[in-house]
Order: structure tokens, then sequence, then C-alpha cells
């Protein structure tokens, strides 16, 4: 049966659904729902709940539960994200699955509570230090945040690598109806890396230091090999109308959604705007935007930040077509009239892309 | 069908829950919905909006930019929030906290909904009344849908409350039969 629930919601009763029974986080909007229904849910299912005493707590409990074999998770939001990029970066280098939530909100500092997605270039370039990457999943419904979160634990457990969700404020608190249809995972497979007492077979070693000349270059190596492999096998994004498409807009979670409005408002036009979607933001989906930047004279990157999947896409289209850039900050939502103007300022002297600019009007 | 609500009072008039209960009685319905509850940094006596669009179809934005329908509960509201309204599109004012000035291009119903609840012997029902009201203006779901979906939220303890929560609906439903038709 479908359930109205925020996004937050979802996300946590997602977690439960795939076997997550370890959450430790820190309260702050806007991701308290999320909290909020773990603490609630978690002793339902016999888990472990806790309210950490500061954001690192949270991200270092998340390290010890993942060392023993648990599906774990944590959420916070932007400033509180920031807090755990140490705790994140050895996660990396631990090579411990985890899955991490961050509803985004205005920045930098302690900014405001509102939506935006200027945590792109701390999530997907790695907000810690060293070479690491992290899988990073942005959903664009209620029901999407689900799904995704639940296929989250599953790819952390088979990469052995931390997964983030990259949420934003609106995605985090509106509700729309979901459905959790993927199977209740109660008995997961142990994990023969994992630490839980050596009796009887070899020990394990968890920890990302390497003091002996070579071995950590020798494991910067193991690390790169399954990125590349993660690169090869988990891309996944949305492609809408983008045959014979004049015009391709790329944006993400909450400002794909306007664009998806945009792409709408078009459809009887002789201008033809398409949308591409990624759904995961590392791995950026390249192969498609290079194919479609050898078709189509102009790509609109779409986003609530000054601008930063915007270098992801011309990295990948390497001028083959132009990349131009519409965002608003610190907690603006772009509308769908402001992307269809861009639009036309973006093509000049385009008699069919004028008519969308009637559009604009019709809110 | 898409129907595009924007919803706002003082925090506590209780705008959150008829928002909720609009999208519940749309998931039972087999419709879209999507519901964005936006709040702020606002101390009490700020304003609550909560952006509910209903439809046939796939939804994409869930922000409102013009809406359908505007239901309000208080001056500031009103103020903030009476652009947001298409010309000529329903505007749903709870006149026992609005005065009306410089009424947007509208269809304009007042409904003394706090004045109502008072008198019903809690004026924590005066979100129900123009619950009430709206129903039986737009029509866009049975009475006895949305008291199902009441009754189900309010099993248990607060079961008690039903009854005047019903009082509540039919009164608003009353006031427009009697004033408007």
């Amino acid at each position: 049966m479908k359930q109205l629930l925020t996004g937050n919601e979802a996300a946590a009763e997602a977690a439960i659904v795939a076997g997550c029974r370890y959450y430790y986080g820190y309260p702050i909007t806007p991701q308290n729902e999320l909290i909020n229904y773990m603490s609630s849910r978690m002793p339902q299912v016999g888990g472990a709940f806790i309210q950490a005493e500061s954001e690192i707590a949270a991200i270092s409990m998340v390290h010890g539960s993942a060392a023993a074999g648990g599906r774990t998770m944590t959420s916070s939001s932007s400033p509180g994200i920031s807090l755990k990029q140490e705790g994140i970066s050895y996660l990396a280098g631990s090579e411990l699955p985890c899955v991490i939530v961050n509803i985004q909100r205005g920045g930098p500092g302690l900014g405001d509570i509102s939506a935006s997605q200027a945590d792109y270039f701390q999530a997907v370039k790695g907000g810690g230090h060293g070479d690491y990457h992290i899988i990073v999943l942005a959903p664009s419904s209620v029901q999407e945040m689900a799904d995704l979160v639940y296929d989250a634990f599953d790819l952390a457990d088979k990469y052995r690598n931390p997964v983030m969700i990259l949420g934003d404020a609106q995605i985090g608190q509106l509700m729309e109806p979901v459905e959790f249809h993927k199977k209740f995972k109660k008995h997961l497979p142990q994990k023969t890396w994992s630490l839980t007492g050596a009796e009887g077979r070899k020990r394990n070693i968890i920890k990302s230091f390497y003091p002996v000349k070579g071995q950590l270059e020798e494991f910067n190596a193991h690390l790169q090999r399954k990125y590349k492999t993660i690169e090869e096998h988990e891309v996944r994004y949305e492609a809408v109308n983008i045959h014979k498409a004049d015009v391709i807009l790329v944006a993400y979670g909450t400002s794909a959604r306007v664009c998806r409005e945009v792409v709408k408002k078009s459809r009887r036009l002789e201008f033809r705007v398409g949308l591409i979607r990624p759904i995961t933001l590392w791995p950026f989906p390249k192969e498609i935007i290079r194919k479609i930047s050898e078709k189509v004279q102009c790509i609109l990157t779409v986003e609530m930040s000054a601008g930063q999947m915007v270098e992801d896409v011309r990295l990948t289209t390497e001028g083959r077509c132009s990349v131009h850039f519409y965002g608003r900050t610190g907690g603006g939502v772009p509308t769908s009239s402001e992307v269809i103007k861009k639009i036309v300022e973006i093509v000049p002297n385009n008699r069919a892309a004028n008519t969308l600019l009637h559009l604009a009007e019709v809110r | 069908m898409m129907e595009k609500i924007i919803l706002a009072g003082f925090g506590g008039q209780g705008m959150m829950l008829l928002g909720k209960l609009l999208a519940q009685a749309a998931i039972a319905e087999g419709k879209q919905v999507t519901y964005f509850p936006s709040y702020g940094t606002e101390v009490r006596g700020g304003t609550a909006v909560y952006h509910l669009i209903v439809s046939n179809e796939e939804i994409f934005s869930p922000v409102i930019e013009e809406a359908d329908t505007l239901i309000i509960m208080n001056q500031p509201s009103y103020l903030k929030f009476k652009e947001m309204l298409k010309p000529n599109g329903l505007l749903l004012l709870n006149s026992s906290m609005i005065k009306v000035d410089n009424p947007p291009d509208a269809t304009i119903y007042k409904v003394q909904a706090t004045e109502i609840a008072s008198k019903l012997g809690n004026v924590l029902v005066s979100n129900i009344v123009m619950m009430g009201a709206y129903l039986a203006i737009k029509k866009l779901f049975s009475a006895n849908l949305i008291l199902d979906q009441l009754q189900t939220m309010l099993k248990g303890k607060k079961g008690d409350l039903f009854a005047i929560n019903k009082k509540a609906l039919e009164n608003g439903m009353q006031l427009i039969e009697a004033t408007y038709r």
C-alpha cells in the first residue's frame, strides 16, 4: 500500500527494509524527520539507534559497526556533513561499506535551512583527504529516495565502499506516495572480512594506515582499479526526449524536476528540449553526455549552486558543443519560467526557440 | 485534472494537517500528489506555507508557481501569498482573522473559521471548518472520504476528537451552501 511520507522518512524506512540495524546521527534541519523516524523505528526491529554527541562521533560509530560487518547509516545536512569528512576518508581508506545521507541546505558556513545543491563538489570530488571516491546517488522523488537508499546498501557491500545519498531540503521534506516494494532483508550473509572474533580462523585486519614504503601506493592502485570497475558498471541516469533534441538540459535531484516540467511544457513545439538526469553523480554518466554532445548544439546545466556539476559536463563534452549554466544559490530553487528564458537566451535568433518564450508566462 | 493549492497560516493553525488529509484522500483515490511543507527559521507567529498538487497525471515540480486555490488563515499570510493566485482563482479566507484589502483578481469566499470553531468548543478545528468550505466549493473529494482519513488519523487516544471534527467539517460545508448558493 502506498504511504504518504517525507523523503527523509522514506530514506529511514528504506534503510530498515534493506537490513540496516545500526543508525547513528546528530540532529540538524532539514534532515530531522530521518533521525526522528529512526529513533522510534529502530527499536521496533531490534536495531541500534544512538543520538550521538556530535557528527564526528556518529560517523566514527558507523566506522565501528561497518568494521564489525553490520549494515549501518548516518545522516546529516551540509554543515554536519563537513564535520564528517575525516570519518568518510577513513571509511573509504578502510574500505568499509556504509550509507551516508546528506540532505543539503544553503551554504557556505551555517547558511540557511532551504534547499541547495552546493555540496556537489564535496560529495563527488572527495570532501576528505586522499585519493578516494564514494558512490553518490541523487534521488529526485520520494519513491526514488526509498529505492536508492535500499540499493545503496547493496552497492556499499558489493564494493566495500561508502555510498552517499545526495538530496536537498526539498526532497527531504517533500511528501509523496511511496511504496516499499523491495524484499525486507532480515538475514544477510556474514562478511568474511569483518571483525567478528578470530577464534578458529585467520585474523582479519581493518585499517587505513600503511607505514611501510610502497604498501600504500600498492593499496591506492587497488582502490583505483575498484573505482574503475564501479565507473564501468554502476552508472545510472534518466534520459527524456533526447532524440533529435535542439537543446539538452542536464540536471539532478530537485533541479531535474523543474527541468522535467520545462520538457513537458515544450512538448508540443517544434523546438525540442531534452533532459539528461544523472542518478549517479559519481560515477558520472560520461558516455551518454559524450554521445549527446556530438549531436546537439548546446547543453544547459541547471543546478541549485553557482556552477559545480557543469564542470563535469564541460570535461565530458570536451568542447564538442557549447555548455551553458543556470543556477540559483542560497536556498533559491529555479522556476520553469527562469529555465525557459535561459534556453531562449542561449539559442539566439531561433524562431522556434522563441515560441518557448510565451510558455515562460504560462506558469 | 490538476489542482494546485497553497495553504498558509500561523504555525499551529493546522494547515499542515489540512493538506495532509487532502493528500491522503488523493492517494486513496489513486491520484498523483505532491505535498511540500516549507517552514523557515521563524518563531511562533510566523507564516507556515504548504504547496499541495493533486493530479491525474505525473507531477514534476512540486513547487507551485501559480496556484488554482489559496486557503489562507491569517493576515500576514494573506498579504504574503495573495499574488500567488492565478487570475480568477479560488481565494478561501478565514475572515475571523483577515481583513480583505486590495484583493487580487479572484473568486473570494469568506469563512469565519476561528469563530465557528470556538463556538463548537475547540478553536483548533478551524482548519477543518476551512476543509468543509473547500470541499463544498471545489468538490475535489467527498466529505466521507475526508472523514475516513480523519478517523484513521484520530484512532486511539485521540478518538474522542472525531465528533467535533466532523461537526466542524459539516459547519464549513453548510456555511458555503447557505451563504453562496
